[in-house]
């Protein structure tokens, strides 16, 4: 039986799908929203590390899970590996009603303006696509400031002098700090920084019917126990459902969007929680799956005018792939620094973001969320023993006196660092899988020597009698991970971009990407709160101009 | 790790009835009689392995936490991949053992222990096993499922009566919203 025809058919009930499924539901038209995971509570897994999101060491909490999805994915030797979603270089994010946002840290920073205009700032980076976007930070602080306020921000710009300009403050007031934060808070402002409470998409106060933070050890990688976390799952996708025009539909693994033999698009098919195939008809097809997936299913939807996938002719779908470069240092105390008051993240500094020298980009450096007890086994200074009376010792006596300041460097984009799809490997549905490539470009690594070395000044000045560096960028392979984005650059020109300004498919008018795939940089800054802006700038731009047959 | 204003027990009692928060309760921490994939002679070598990983010093180790019966329980589940890496590298470790002490792995004395531990991590342990597999590949294995098995939650049969916790000083039984009345003030 055919399914009805709806307005507008949304892939993945993430950051960007939720927003736009909202966006458009509340503006009358029908939609069906397509979500490949489920529903998730806090209670699915009780604060259990070894399935958090971050240490999948048992299988990924939130999706995908182990058994139905892998990837094709090129590793450091340049050797093909077959990977399931729990393991690292799958580059994982999640799946499930929310996306990223149920269980992320909820970090909720804006792009600066410079951000958006890499290009025009640095140059020229040989080996590097980079370029400016097509839209500028004022195009998009209105829908900044929508984010903020629907989906919920604590934050308080007027302590940090970087941040960019803003017409409304953030709803929320800002976190407090833990005894870490208060200790780097100080230590900051000693050595002539800026710190200042990092803007999080929690509620700090009661807001919008939801309670404030319990302040829980398990955050990040965890959905929240009392929904004092904001993401798509708790805000504005039943804000959706309630306009009583949107259906969500879970566990539907799409696998193509159809594109007529006149270039639009008809609508997707996609297997249901049986394993049965569907076809949902639209007038409109919004596609929110992630970096990874987004471009895994244009690529995917071959028709006889883009023979190599939908929106590709001119090969540029899934091109550009970037995450971002985490690094930072670690310091060990004499003192006891760590007091439980989770998620632990709470203050940062934007000192580093941009306009140093010899540094394109930069990036944020924040204190780190709090390291489980099986994560900190790893996190051990350069030789320290990895095992036995020593490595427990260590465990034992610095679990309660360390601390960490990292940031995310806003890595090059790399046209050779790419999602293609497998010509052999399929998934649980016969759906031929995600194969990532490529490498991550040398100037990342100068952006986090420079970072490193600053976090790393930064412990020692807070006291910490052992330092050491972390993370180093520019690697021998493709970026992506929870901050996975770049693969369907938008632009002015269709020649080197997959997008228009408003995320429309160039050639294809009635198909929308609204998701990470969108950024033609990363930021230095984790992208959630960008990805939902440009969710609300999509959104915007279709009820705006759509007529009910054609865009004006 | 006593706290300041609140002894534990009227803590945790307080916070079950008078104040309401949730007490999480482990599913199960018990280790089960019979082992679900690792034969008892397995059982003997992987429980040795474990403990020299994370030897029992003022605090527990790997024994007593029953990290042997979570590798095991994960074997016959999420772990089944690693199947025949223990299957075999147990037999590895054996021949390594006897080649270098001439006795099994779990009748040598500790330090012999150790020292074929640290053969197969420097991968240059002696056995045909390690000719075709790398030793320190199947020790890292253990030793990273090891920690997860003392430091993991004891839900999956590790950690038993949260040694790992009470040794870090955190809340036994987990509890959902304690920082909310900031109770542990200082973190001690």
């Amino acid at each position: 039986m055919a399914l009805r025809h709806v307005n507008a058919v949304i892939v993945g009930a993430g950051a960007g799908g939720g927003i736009v499924a909202k966006e458009l539901a509340e503006a009358g038209l029908s939609v069906v929203l397509l979500e490949r995971g489920r529903w998730h509570s806090y209670a699915d897994i009780d604060g259990d590390e070894l399935r958090s999101q971050r240490t999948p060491a048992l299988g990924n909490a939130y999706g995908p899970d182990d058994e139905r999805y892998r990837r094709v994915v090129q590793d450091h030797a340049g050797e093909w590996r077959l990977v399931v979603p729990s393991h690292w270089l799958y580059n994982n994010n999640a799946a499930c009603v929310g996306g990223g946002t149920l269980s992320y840290g909820a970090m909720a920073w804006r792009f600066m303006p410079e951000d958006f205009r890499m290009r025009s700032t640095y140059g020229d980076v040989p080996g590097s696509s980079l370029e400016d976007w097509p839209i500028s930070y004022d195009d998009l602080e209105p829908y900044y400031e929508k984010a903020e306020w629907q989906i919920g921000v604590s934050g308080d710009d007027s302590q940090n002098p970087f941040a960019p300009p803003r017409r409304r403050p953030h709803p929320m007031p800002p976190f407090s700090y833990n005894t870490e934060g208060r200790l780097l808070h100080d230590t900051a402002r000693r050595i002539g920084l800026h710190p200042f409470p990092i803007p999080m998409l929690r509620n700090s106060v009661p807001y919008a019917g939801r309670p404030g933070c319990i302040n829980n050890r398990t955050c990040v990688g965890f959905a929240c126990p009392v929904n004092a976390k904001n993401g798509s799952q708790n805000t504005v996708i039943p804000a959706a459902l309630a306009t009583g025009n949107c259906e969500l539909r879970i566990n539907a693994v799409v696998s193509e969007v159809h594109i007529d033999d006149r270039g639009r698009a008809t609508g997707v098919s996609y297997f249901d929680e049986r394993d049965r195939r569907q076809t949902q008809t639209a007038d409109l097809v919004v596609v929110a799956a992630s970096a990874t997936e987004t471009a895994r299913l244009l690529l995917n939807s071959r028709s006889r005018l883009f023979p190599n996938g939908a929106g590709n002719n001119n090969d540029w779908v899934g091109r550009n792939l970037q995450g971002h470069a985490y690094c930072g240092a670690f310091g060990l105390f004499d003192e006891i620094v760590y007091d439980d008051v989770g998620p632990g993240a709470c203050v940062a500094v934007c000192d580093y973001n941009h306009h140093n020298d010899g540094i394109v980009g930069g990036g944020l450096l924040a204190n780190e969320f709090i390291r489980m007890p099986y994560l900190f086994t790893g996190r051990r200074p350069p030789g320290a023993p990895s095992w036995g009376r020593a490595h427990k010792d260590f465990q034992r006596t610095y679990f309660r006196r360390h601390a960490s300041v990292i940031g995310p460097i806003q890595e090059m984009p790399v046209f050779a660092s790419r999602v293609e799809v497998d010509p052999v490997v399929t998934d649980h549905w016969g759906i031929p899988v995600a194969r990532i490539s490529g490498h991550r470009h040398q100037e990342d690594r100068r952006g986090t020597d420079f970072l490193s070395t600053r976090a790393e000044e930064w412990m020692r000045a807070a006291g910490a009698h052992t330092t050491w560096k972390v993370g180093q960028g520019g690697g021998p392979t493709a970026s992506g991970g929870q901050h996975q984005s770049g693969t369907c650059r938008m632009g002015d020109d269709p020649r080197s971009s997959v997008v228009n300004r408003y995320g429309q498919v160039h050639e294809i008018d009635n198909l929308f990407v609204a998701d990470g795939s969108l950024h033609v940089t990363n930021g230095g800054f984790n992208p959630a709160l960008t990805i939902m802006a440009l969710g609300f700038w999509v959104a915007d731009y279709i009820t705006r101009e759509w007529t009910g047959t054609h865009f004006r | 790790m006593t706290p300041k204003h609140i002894g534990r027990r009227t803590f945790v009692k307080a916070a079950g009835t008078a104040v309401g928060s949730t007490v999480l309760l482990p599913a199960c921490a018990s280790s089960t009689r019979g082992w679900r994939f690792l034969t008892a002679a397995e059982a003997t070598v992987v429980d040795a392995i474990a403990e020299q990983v994370i030897p029992a010093d003022d605090d527990p180790g790997a024994r007593e936490a029953g990290v042997v019966s979570y590798i095991d329980r994960q074997l016959a589940g999420p772990f089944e991949k690693h199947q025949q890496a223990y299957r075999r590298g147990i037999v590895g470790v054996q021949q390594a053992a006897n080649a270098m002490f001439g006795g099994d792995f779990e009748s040598l004395r500790w330090t012999q222990q150790t020292a074929v531990l640290r053969t197969m991590e420097r991968n240059d342990a002696p056995g045909d096993v390690w000719q075709s597999t790398s030793a320190r590949s199947f020790f890292e294995l253990v030793r990273d499922h090891t920690m997860q098995g003392f430091y993991g939650s004891p839900r999956h049969g590790g950690n038993r009566d949260f040694v790992s916790f009470r040794m870090l000083g955190l809340d036994y039984p987990r509890i959902v919203g304690q920082n909310r009345y900031k109770m542990f003030p200082g973190g001690s």
